[in-house]
């Protein structure tokens, strides 16, 4: 399916959805916090888009905004679509985990909370992935600031 | 006990003069059970070296080769350091049974040796219930291997012990049934009267055809699993959990283990090599009224070859899982033995014996 | 991890560590068993002992130097993590290279392939127990190690890729030598399937043990031979082609059954698959140029960027997000160790011990391609 139909029949299910595919090989949708887990279970579900493969989770720092970047794609069709989820939140940013839609979903979820401290609601175990459960911080902010294990140029 | 070679004839009748009676009797069994342990321990050494040899060969690559004259002195190099490394042990043992562990397996797998005829003369301790006492003495070692698991206070060391005990038990019932299987055709446990019979009669795989070769493969088969070899040495799976019992162990007590090891490889042949393949005497008694040299000779050639079969199948075949390996003794080998008792026992009654 | 562990113990469960150090998770990986007996109720991954922050690196990096960051994350597939990174750039910044660079990476890309699966194989038999078997896969494994050493200058991590094309040309020995290791290895291979496969011990270990769905195969992102085993079509070569792998015919190895065994035997396949497209390429290297210039300072346009291959394990996808200024804004790499990794925990639930070993040993993952 092209962009276009996909973008037609996406845009049927919620009024607040933006989508854009400028600067980007992809059809980018960005949807509304709250409406993360009904609009990406209904991408899944839909008979002419069975979107059930999600390749990239990609935790993202826009300088004032917090946000994830789903890649999705349909191993039936190979059409791709990317979601992204964006929040001003800086202090307590979260939103529903789509793991129970795909399982893949669990340890990319888990190491976007360590970098970037997004809490997903109804995650089986959300704990640090990679740092030890000690670490002060987010590193992958921008604004994160660690003098001594940073080398900056 | 019987006489052997005429040197130690001298020693006897030189001993019995010097001192009284008992305690002459005293010290010559001393003298000989040092000669035994002098001997066996250097063997075990050497087993090891040429199980390093032949992994090599299998491997394509050379194996030791640069301590002594084609690597000769390498274990005697490895024993060394084994003797000077210092006895760790972990602070919530179990003192004693930490350290009676290893004791009860190298001790009874060198009791174990004594029984064995190396020659007509050369055998040190010949009871009329020879088998019976081999079999009894080998089982006594999975103690120290249970022991040794649990006192050291380790989850590992404690799994890898249960998993043996398990194995060892279960095993030792194929290993005494097939040797069961033989007494039936000698009649006797005696292991000089077993030798005995396959001189006058042929060697006893041939006498007794399908049924002692069955017998013969399932021996091999209970054999390596009793010793914990490939492809049943999930014990010391290196791969899966830590070095399984003997993991808190260092040093000399390591190396009792190990060296027990190799020694129950040892006696788990020669016991085939008596029961199956004529022990000491010649193929078609080619060398019969020679003394002693050519007997010893060919007790161990035979010995070799048939360690060489186990060492081949330890470096060819992957490792059973705990549950297939028992399913393997309990459902197969054990029924199979039993079936193969009763079919042993017809052929005998039936005088179809060759 | 303390919650989750504490709330399903009873009183026959224990855990057990299995790693960081030990024989059997190749690398740094640290699982936590809840075991009850022989019987595994849980599998948790503790990762991070090689976490190297190479995503916030890149952040202050040129593109260039990129690419040398991507040699030590898959390090048995190093030359086509430094492909894809290549070929985000040369996306975005819309260079057509040669096709002399094209059929050279690829040759390079499957002979890299092949070196990762024979190291495969290798522990894989001394995994389930067959000590032999790595002697013998590391002998043939040194022929390809020699090939790279003579042509890239070093036999692991190769750095032979840049945004534009080639460091240096071929060695004019390159060409001859493969033919010889060509030739060489098909006699082996035949060789090395029956030790293993012919062997009843062997299937017993791995037949009918870990099954992975097709459903749940795509549902866990499983990616290379892993969800290939199961059925799922998802050879990124064929899907999204790229370099010279339009130019050359190739099946792609499927199998049903999802087992062990059957994600074996996706992998010897893959083998003979790589042979055959080295075959078809070797004697027609194009001429051409090694390098399509670039500005010394690379700045890539505004934008977010995508570009997938599939390296020895599965599919590895880059992203990038640039502002236009010389350091990428923001560099994701997809790696497909976390995503094979992450069906451990269903395939091991109630198997045995031993069990896990081989799951692990026919996922085949490597450490720090999860942490990076």
């Amino acid at each position: 399916m092209t962009n276009k139909e996909i973008q037609n029949i996406v845009s049927t299910w919620s009024d607040k959805l933006e989508f854009s595919e400028e600067e980007s090989e992809f059809l980018n949708v960005i949807v509304p916090q709250e409406e993360v887990h009904s609009i990406c279970s209904q991408l899944k579900a839909h008979a002419d888009l069975k979107f059930d493969y999600l390749f990239c989770v990609t935790g993202m720092d826009w300088g004032k905004e917090l946000g994830v970047i789903y890649h999705l794609e349909s191993t039936t069709f190979r059409h791709n679509i990317v979601v992204k989820v964006k929040t001003e939140d800086r202090e307590n940013p979260s939103w529903d985990s789509v793991s129970d839609i795909w399982y893949t979903a669990e340890y990319h979820e888990m190491e976007v909370y360590d970098f970037f401290g997004i809490k997903f609601n109804n995650h089986p175990n959300l704990k640090r992935l990679f740092l030890p459960p000690e670490w002060q911080g987010f590193p992958l902010r921008k604004d994160y600031v660690d003098e001594e294990n940073m080398i900056i140029k | 006990m019987s006489i052997p070679l005429s040197i130690t004839k001298t020693i006897h009748d030189w001993l019995f003069s010097i001192m009284p009676e008992s305690a002459a009797s005293i010290t010559e069994m001393v003298l000989i059970a040092t000669a035994y342990l002098i001997l066996f321990a250097v063997a075990g050494l050497y087993l090891v070296y040429l199980e390093r040899k032949v992994a090599a060969w299998f491997q394509l690559r050379l194996g030791p080769n640069r301590v002594g004259p084609l690597g000769l002195f390498q274990t005697m190099a490895d024993a060394l350091k084994l003797v000077s490394k210092e006895l760790t042990s972990t602070d919530r043992i179990d003192k004693l049974l930490y350290n009676l562990a290893p004791y009860f397996v190298i001790i009874t797998s060198l009791t174990a040796l004594a029984v064995f005829p190396f020659s007509k003369q050369f055998q040190a301790f010949d009871i009329n219930i020879g088998m019976f006492f081999l079999i009894a003495v080998s089982s006594i070692g999975v103690i120290g291997i249970l022991l040794g698991g649990w006192s050291s206070n380790n989850k590992y060391a404690l799994i890898g012990a249960m998993r043996s005990g398990v194995q060892t038990i279960s095993y030792e019932l194929s290993v005494g049934l097939s040797i069961l299987t033989m007494v039936l055709l000698t009649g006797s446990l005696q292991l000089s009267e077993i030798i005995e019979i396959q001189r006058t009669g042929g060697w006893l795989i041939l006498q007794g055809h399908v049924p002692a070769i069955i017998a013969f493969m399932i021996f091999m088969i209970a054999g390596t699993a009793e010793t914990n070899r490939a492809p049943f040495d999930l014990v010391e799976a290196e791969s899966e959990l830590g070095a399984g019992f003997h993991t808190e162990y260092s040093g000399m007590k390591f190396a009792y283990f190990f060296l027990a090891e190799f020694i129950n490889m040892l006696i788990i042949a020669s016991i085939a090599v008596v029961l199956f393949f004529g022990g000491w005497l010649s193929p078609f008694g080619i060398t019969e009224g020679i003394t002693w040299f050519p007997e010893v000779l060919w007790f161990f050639i035979k010995v070799l070859i048939i360690i060489l079969l186990m060492m081949w199948f330890r470096w060819t075949f992957p490792r059973l899982r705990v549950d297939q390996l028992l399913t393997l003794e309990w459902k197969y080998l054990l029924p199979i033995n039993l079936v193969n008792i009763v079919f042993m026992a017809i052929i005998i009654w039936l005088n179809w014996t060759i | 991890m303390e919650s989750t562990v504490k709330s399903n113990l009873k009183t026959e469960e224990y855990f057990i560590n299995m790693g960081p150090q030990h024989p059997a998770t190749h690398g740094v990986l640290r699982l936590i068993l809840t075991i009850d007996g022989e019987i595994i109720k849980n599998v948790e991954p503790d990762l991070g002992y090689i976490h190297r922050s190479i995503e916030k690196m890149c952040e202050r990096d040129s593109y260039q130097q990129i690419v040398h960051l991507t040699d030590r994350m898959d390090y048995l597939s190093s030359h086509i993590n430094n492909e894809a990174v290549c070929l985000v750039v040369e996306k975005a910044l819309e260079i057509e290279v040669s096709d002399r660079v094209k059929v050279i990476r690829t040759i390079i890309a499957e002979l890299t392939r092949l070196a990762s699966h024979q190291l495969w194989w290798g522990v894989l038999g001394m995994d389930i127990g067959a000590l032999t078997t790595y002697f013998y896969a590391f002998r043939d494994r040194e022929m390809i190690n020699d090939i790279f050493e003579e042509t890239c200058g070093a036999r692991l991590t190769m750095n032979y890729n840049l945004p534009g094309g080639l460091m240096f040309d071929i060695h004019p020995n390159f060409v001859k030598r493969t033919k010889e290791f060509i030739a060489h290895f098909k006699t082996k291979i035949p060789e090395y399937d029956k030790l293993l496969s012919g062997n009843v011990i062997f299937q017993k270990r791995t037949k009918g043990i870990g099954i992975l769905s097709q459903e749940d195969a795509i549902s866990f992102g499983a990616t290379g031979p892993v969800a290939r085993g199961s059925g799922v079509s998802s050879d990124i070569r064929k899907i999204h082609t790229y370099s010279a792998y339009d130019k050359v015919n190739f099946n792609e190895a499927l199998s049903t059954e999802g087992d062990c065994f059957a994600r074996y035997s996706v992998r010897i396949q893959e083998m003979w698959e790589s042979l055959s497209i080295i075959e078809q390429l070797i004697d027609n290297i194009p001429e051409g140029d090694i390098q399509t210039p670039t500005k010394a300072v690379i700045k890539l346009p505004k934008g977010e960027y995508y570009q997938r291959v599939e390296t020895a394990r599965g599919e590895l996808g880059v992203y990038v997000n640039s502002t236009g200024t010389k350091n990428p804004y923001r560099v994701k790499f997809r790696s497909p160790g976390l995503s094979n990794l992450s069906v451990i925990n269903s395939l091991a639930k109630g198997s045995k011990i031993g069990d896990l070993v081989a799951i692990m040993s026919t996922i085949d993952i490597v450490v720090p391609d999860i942490d990076r």
